[in-house]
């Protein structure tokens, strides 16, 4: 008896622990081929307003392309908050699609993982050559010196969208063009429960555009020249400290921001509960919240000198979605004829006007319906002042690390406690930690 | 993580109803009795345990010894081997990561300690009350069941908008209607953070304890109520000398299950917090996922899951070693 209640006593505890523990892997990794060149699956990242708004605008489009090529191409709008990890579980097992959407700002990251399909001259050439593109989105496709892992699709830039009404009633005739006088703007602006300036406290992507270009203007880079984290130099602790100061300092963002990470920022905006917002192509946000398109205006995101250009007056990252192929597809030649379709300027003018963002390919750009203010604003932003984000494959955990870092100053911040540098350099000294624990 | 629990209380449920009518076991002569046959109806079984667990849980211990960063994971059978670096890194305490696990880990053991200690101490006190028959008690008990039947997902994002700064019903109530605390409180962010996720896991699990305990109270039989009242006890006495020690093998099998659950929980804290969850509310669940997924570091963060699951097999097996020895010295 004895005996068998150890045993069963063993048995139980295994199967507990182990039921409890579960983890699990697969591997692929067989080149492309076209053994079914009828057929591509299409991963696409969630543009519009919401899933269905997605499906409605590209499903034509795949029609479009069904009709002129005969290959039928399955779609998948994939959710942000889904995005990555269901292409790293693609990239371990080799189950994925043939085609998909990757963040451009993931590039680098991904192009490490040797999953997608390096885009050389040959592959260039057969969308119609490199020379098509603008050279900031190549430039957030891939890390420095490689191939380009991905095409650039849609690009965006960050602006800063203000509330005419609310400007007009604080006595502001126009949007601020340095950060002193954003600062001296949302003093007049943060009062009787309103406040000047929105925030993603909790967005650890937003946090990571955010500080990165401050960090630009504050003549700091997060990795060094050979790819190594640096997160505590002077300038990088300054721009964190500048960011986050605007809720625990000025006082110009709403502590309540602290916690917003689902975009909640862009609510506050259209109710007129914040006056600017730093964002990215958000137009048909606005709208579909019911702002009509003369209730705000858009401009450059300050710089200290006034004037955006490249170096200290950078005033956004590169955004933007890329287009990749999955190396493993077995419809290589179809997944390039998607592309090279997607990439056409027919296509671009269609897609981007329905996105609200700006075409990465120079034909399609010049086309009148992108002379609209605010994609003029997006569209000299990206061809004058933006930098990508850092091209090193860390780039990902960096976006989490430093990201997280951020949002911990910001939950401090909305406690009320003071902000100082010594509290940012400790933070970020934090992030730079996990980096190296690898 | 959660999909075979509900095969946990087997075996100790088996035990734990211990054959209460005293029937017979009958077993038949013959052939069969030493045949292969019982052990041909467990080969399915076992073979699907092997597959759906097994197998992944050695390959885990694989990945645990490999270096598997993004460089390797689309061919990671040929990632270069770690050696014992992936569990130096994490249980090197002095380091920032083996810190951070350990952080983590404490306050995993604080959050499973409180919250198994108050799911019991709810659904137990609920089941005692609920035993006596009364109106609306068929509606109460159904009601009471509503948190563990609804969708984790459903009812977190739920919690989590009550728990929202500007807008939540949580400072809704506790500062604009009783004003107890001075101003809004954030309980997505900071140190509150701990208290938020212990009252939605709270909310969530007490029904099963409930329930349980539920099922346990109707073994045991009025009668021995009946004399104890002659005798002159009072409720306090009853529950304290017939019903805790009647409930005994049905409470060891829940503590037990109620453990697992809440320290492996991922579901309650990753919906609440998203990928990065504030210090305070770190579980260990969580932090491995941060330690894979979000840094790409897919060995240190096996280690990490192989350290849990030794840490969850010494538990369990201590756990399971002292209530049946307590069993036995209660039987003889």
């Amino acid at each position: 008896m004895s005996r068998t209640r150890t045993t069963a006593i063993g048995a139980v505890t295994v199967t507990l622990a182990l039921a409890a523990t579960a983890c699990g892997g697969g591997s692929a990794t067989g080149e492309g081929s076209n053994d079914s060149p009828k057929t591509l699956t299409y991963w696409a990242s969630n543009q519009g307003p919401d899933i269905p708004a997605d499906k409605k605008i590209l499903t034509p489009e795949l029609k479009k392309f069904e009709k002129q090529t005969g290959i039928k191409v399955k779609l998948e709008v994939v959710p942000w908050s889904d995005l990555l990890n269901r292409i790293l579980t693609a990239t371990t097992s080799g189950q994925g699609p043939d085609v998909l959407n990757i963040g451009n700002t993931w590039s680098s990251s991904l192009q490490a993982t040797g999953a997608l399909l390096p885009w050389d001259e040959k592959n260039f050439a057969k969308i119609g050559g490199k020379d098509r593109f603008v050279p900031a989105a190549l430039d957030s496709a891939g890390a420095e010196g490689e191939d380009p892992a991905a095409v650039p699709l849609y690009s965006m830039a960050y602006a800063l969208y203000y509330n005419k009404k609310m400007f007009r009633e604080a006595g502001i005739s126009e949007p601020p063009a340095t950060w002193d006088q954003l600062v001296a703007d949302g003093k007049k602006l943060s009062k009787g429960g309103k406040w000047a300036l929105g925030a993603e406290g909790a967005n650890l992507s937003n946090n990571i555009h955010q500080i990165f270009v401050l960090a630009k203007q504050h003549g700091a880079d997060w990795f060094t020249a050979d790819g190594k984290p640096d997160f505590t130099s002077p300038g990088a602790v300054a721009a964190v400290k500048q960011y986050v100061d605007f809720m625990a300092k000025d006082k110009i963002v709403a502590p309540g921001n602290a916690e917003y990470a689902q975009n909640q920022s862009l609510s506050d905006f259209s109710k007129g509960k914040t006056a600017m917002v730093l964002w990215q192509a958000a137009a048909s946000t606005f709208e579909s919240q019911g702002m009509k398109d003369s209730d705000w205006g858009v401009a450059p995101v300050p710089v200290a000198s006034g004037a955006p250009g490249h170096g200290k007056n950078t005033n956004s990252m590169v955004a933007g979605i890329n287009m990749a192929v999955f190396k493993n597809t077995d419809n290589l030649d179809g997944a390039t004829k998607f592309v090279k379709f997607m990439t056409s300027d027919a296509e671009q003018k269609i897609l981007c006007k329905a996105y609200g963002s700006i075409p990465p390919v120079k034909a399609a750009q010049q086309d009148q319906s992108f002379d609209k203010p605010e994609l003029k604003v997006l569209r000299d932003t990206l061809a004058k002042s933006a930098a990508p984000l850092p091209r090193v494959p860390d780039e990902s955990q960096f976006e989490t690390a430093v990201g997280t870092a951020v949002k911990n100053l910001f939950a401090s911040a909305a406690d009320g406690k003071d902000i100082s540098t010594a509290a940012v350099k400790a933070e970020l000294a934090k992030a730079e930690q996990q980096m190296n624990k690898q | 993580m959660t999909t075979t629990l509900d095969r946990v209380p087997g075996p100790g449920a088996e035990a734990a109803s211990a054959n209460p009518a005293g029937r017979p076991r009958r077993r038949r002569p013959g052939r069969l009795r030493k045949s292969a046959l019982p052990y041909l109806l467990l080969l399915p079984a076992v073979f699907f345990e092997l597959l759906v667990h097994l197998v992944p849980i050695v390959i885990g211990i694989f990945m645990s010894f490999k270096k598997l960063t993004q460089f390797f994971i689309r061919d990671w059978g040929n990632a270069p081997w770690a050696g014992w670096d992936n569990y130096s890194i994490a249980l090197d305490f002095d380091a920032p990561a083996g810190q951070a696990l350990l952080h983590s880990f404490l306050i995993t053991c604080a959050f499973t300690v409180l919250s198994v200690g108050l799911c019991w101490l709810i659904g137990t006190a609920a089941a005692i009350y609920l035993q006596e028959a009364f109106r609306g008690r068929g509606v109460l008990r159904a009601l009471f069941l509503v948190p563990y039947a609804l969708p984790v997902y459903t009812a977190v994002i739920t919690w989590v908008f009550m728990f929202q700064h500007d807008n939540g019903l949580v400072n809704h109530v506790l500062h604009d209607q009783l004003g107890i605390t001075d101003a809004p409180s954030f309980w997505l962010i900071g140190d509150n953070s701990f208290v938020a996720l212990l009252t939605v896991s709270v909310w969530k699990g007490w029904p099963f304890a409930f329930l349980i305990v539920m099922a346990g109270l109707q073994n045991i039989p009025r009668d021995m109520y009946e004399a104890s009242w002659l005798d002159g006890a009072t409720m306090p006495q009853q529950i304290r000398h017939i019903t805790l020690p009647s409930l005994r093998p049905v409470n060891q099998v829940l503590v037990l299950v109620l453990f697992l659950w809440t320290f492996n929980d991922f579901n309650t804290p990753f919906v609440m917090f998203g990928k990065a969850a504030p210090e305070s509310a770190n579980l260990i669940s969580m932090h491995i996922y941060q330690s894979s997924f979000a840094t790409w570091n897919f060995g240190t963060g096996s280690a990490m899951s192989v350290l849990l699951l030794l840490f969850l097999l010494l538990v369990t097996g201590l756990y399971l070693l002292y209530t049946s020895r307590g069993r036995r010295a209660a039987d003889a």
